[in-house]
């Protein structure tokens, strides 16, 4: 389990993440979502060490990250996946031997067996025919599937992503963020994905926070984002075209229209039913 | 002060590259690859730059000697001794620094700015050892080798252009090469060669592992890293002829 005690971290005068606690949850999807520097990168930057934090602690499974030992934080990066923005492929190596790079580093298994294991994890993302290929010569999707083959190579307990979807069409999104899912899933691990795609909350945040301004603002999950009464986290989500539906069950739920599980599953599945549509 | 702060971080950038291997066989693979991409790469500037400077200099010795009392065989020594001592070492590093320098500040820039080194973090590499240590060792290797190389060539330049201009003959020549020899003057150059070698893979390498921004950024310190490493070069030039001729 990963957790969040007061963290603050500021670059000069600036604060960019202020007193932010949170417990992040094992074996589901964790979301930290936010507007453009709202400072969910540098919390996720401050997670994975790569930002010391000003004041507060980040402890995995109950030890601050602070407090570690060189080698002990070694132990720890090794069970962490990442996924960059850009995928951060190295340039010089080819697809297969991007994903191999990690266990040539850390396991001592003959050539065979790190080439079956390659092969199985370019199967799960299902990139089996680009192993000969280069970073350069490979789509943006592409580029993502084969970032997460290689976070996931080494079997890791935590998967970080940060922004999956950035650049990509909705189509390939949608593929990335089921991957994401099935892999939580599918590995046990904990997944932390950091995004302001509204489609991936809905998709797979099993548990989201929301960042404004380096304050966490709310947290809860996909089912509830839509029902938040945060002003802020509101006007952040309805932002978006593809939640103007949710909005009208929204308001149906405020009038009082529409108030229980059921009800809102009949309504999602038929929206054209919907009494606030009709009033329109 | 804020030369002393960027001393300090390269010291600090430098102390960071000592730790253990995660694995030895993967360094070795990155230290074989840089003593082909830093040796082989730049084999070909080093021929033409060094054969020319031998040349350049056999032909302008001559024009200078103007004395009928000075015998045609000092033009040989003058060409040895300023090879060895000056152009092989410092010449041909000052050329290697841009050829060398820009590559792998670049390189660094760009594995920063695309998150490639975070990435190598995250999987808990010491990117320093990794990236770094190998380049600079491979070049402490691999450019004495090229001075070396550049010496022989200079020298060849020199008795080729000498000769072929009918300056002195090749006996001439020879006899002017053999003479007064200081083997100490071997020893200097190489250990110029060292010293610059070091300054030619440290400096870039830690311009271009500390960029911020992007593709401006990454052109900007590779330039500041060819500059300062050239400056650097003279200055150590200096240095090391006041202290060991």
């Amino acid at each position: 389990m990963i957790e969040v005690k007061n963290l603050k971290k500021g670059f000069g005068d600036k604060i960019v993440i202020n007193d932010v606690s949170a417990v992040l949850h094992d074996g589901k999807c964790n979301l930290i979502i936010g507007s453009s520097g709202s400072g969910k990168t540098v919390l996720m930057k401050c997670l994975i060490g790569l930002f010391k934090p000003d004041s507060g602690e980040i402890l995995y499974n109950g030890k601050p990250f602070s407090t570690m030992t060189n080698e002990e934080k070694k132990f720890i990066r090794q069970e962490i996946g990442m996924l960059f923005q850009g995928a951060a492929l190295f340039d010089s190596l080819t697809v297969e031997q991007n994903i191999m790079f990690p266990l040539d580093m850390f396991t001592k298994g003959s050539y065979r067996t790190k080439r079956k294991r390659v092969d199985e994890v370019l199967n799960r993302v299902a990139l089996e025919k680009a192993n000969k290929k280069f970073p350069a010569e490979i789509s943006g999707g592409m580029k993502k599937r084969v970032g997460i083959a290689r976070a996931i190579v080494l079997n890791p307990k935590y998967l970080f992503c940060d922004e999956p979807n950035s650049g990509l069409d909705p189509q390939t999104s949608l593929v990335i963020d089921k991957l994401i899912q099935e892999l939580t899933v599918e590995y046990d691990i904990t997944t932390v994905v950091n995004t302001h795609d509204m489609n991936s909350v809905m998709e797979v945040g099993d548990h989201i926070i929301y960042m404004d301004n380096g304050l966490k603002e709310w947290e809860g999950n996909n089912k509830e984002i839509i029902f938040s009464k945060n002003e802020k986290l509101n006007a952040f989500i309805f932002a978006s075209e593809f939640l103007k539906d949710a909005k009208d069950m929204r308001m149906l739920e405020v009038a009082g229209k529409i108030d229980n599980d059921r009800d809102m599953n009949e309504l999602m599945n038929n929206p054209d039913a919907s009494p606030f549509i009709e009033n329109k | 002060m804020k030369i002393f702060a960027e001393i300090g971080r390269f010291i600090l950038f430098i102390k960071g590259m000592f730790t253990r291997p995660e694995n030895f066989k993967v360094y070795w693979k990155e230290f074989m690859h840089q003593c082909s991409d830093i040796g082989i790469g730049s084999l070909g500037i080093v021929v033409i730059i060094s054969f020319f400077i031998g040349a350049v200099s056999a032909v302008q010795t001559a024009y200078q000697l103007v004395s009928p009392l000075i015998p045609k065989s000092s033009i040989a020594q003058i060409v040895r001794d300023t090879v060895i001592l000056e152009f092989a070492p410092t010449l041909v590093c000052i050329v290697l620094a841009g050829v060398i320098g820009s590559k792998i500040a670049s390189e660094l820039g760009n594995m920063r700015v695309s998150e490639q080194i975070d990435a190598l973090e995250i999987m808990g590499i010491n990117t320093k050892a990794y990236l770094v240590l190998p380049k600079i060792v491979a070049a402490m290797l691999v450019i004495p080798m090229l001075v070396v190389i550049a010496t022989g060539l200079g020298i060849l330049g020199g008795r080729i252009a000498g000769v072929g201009s009918g300056i002195l003959s090749s006996d001439e020549f020879d006899k002017g090469l053999m003479q007064n020899f200081v083997p100490y003057n071997v020893f200097f150059a190489l250990a110029k060669a060292y010293t610059f070698s070091f300054i030619i893979s440290s400096i870039p390498a830690y311009f271009g592992f500390y960029v911020e921004g992007g593709a401006l950024e990454i052109g900007r310190s590779s330039t500041r890293s060819v500059v300062v490493s050239c400056i650097l070069i003279l200055f150590a030039d200096y240095l090391l002829s006041a202290l060991l001729l």
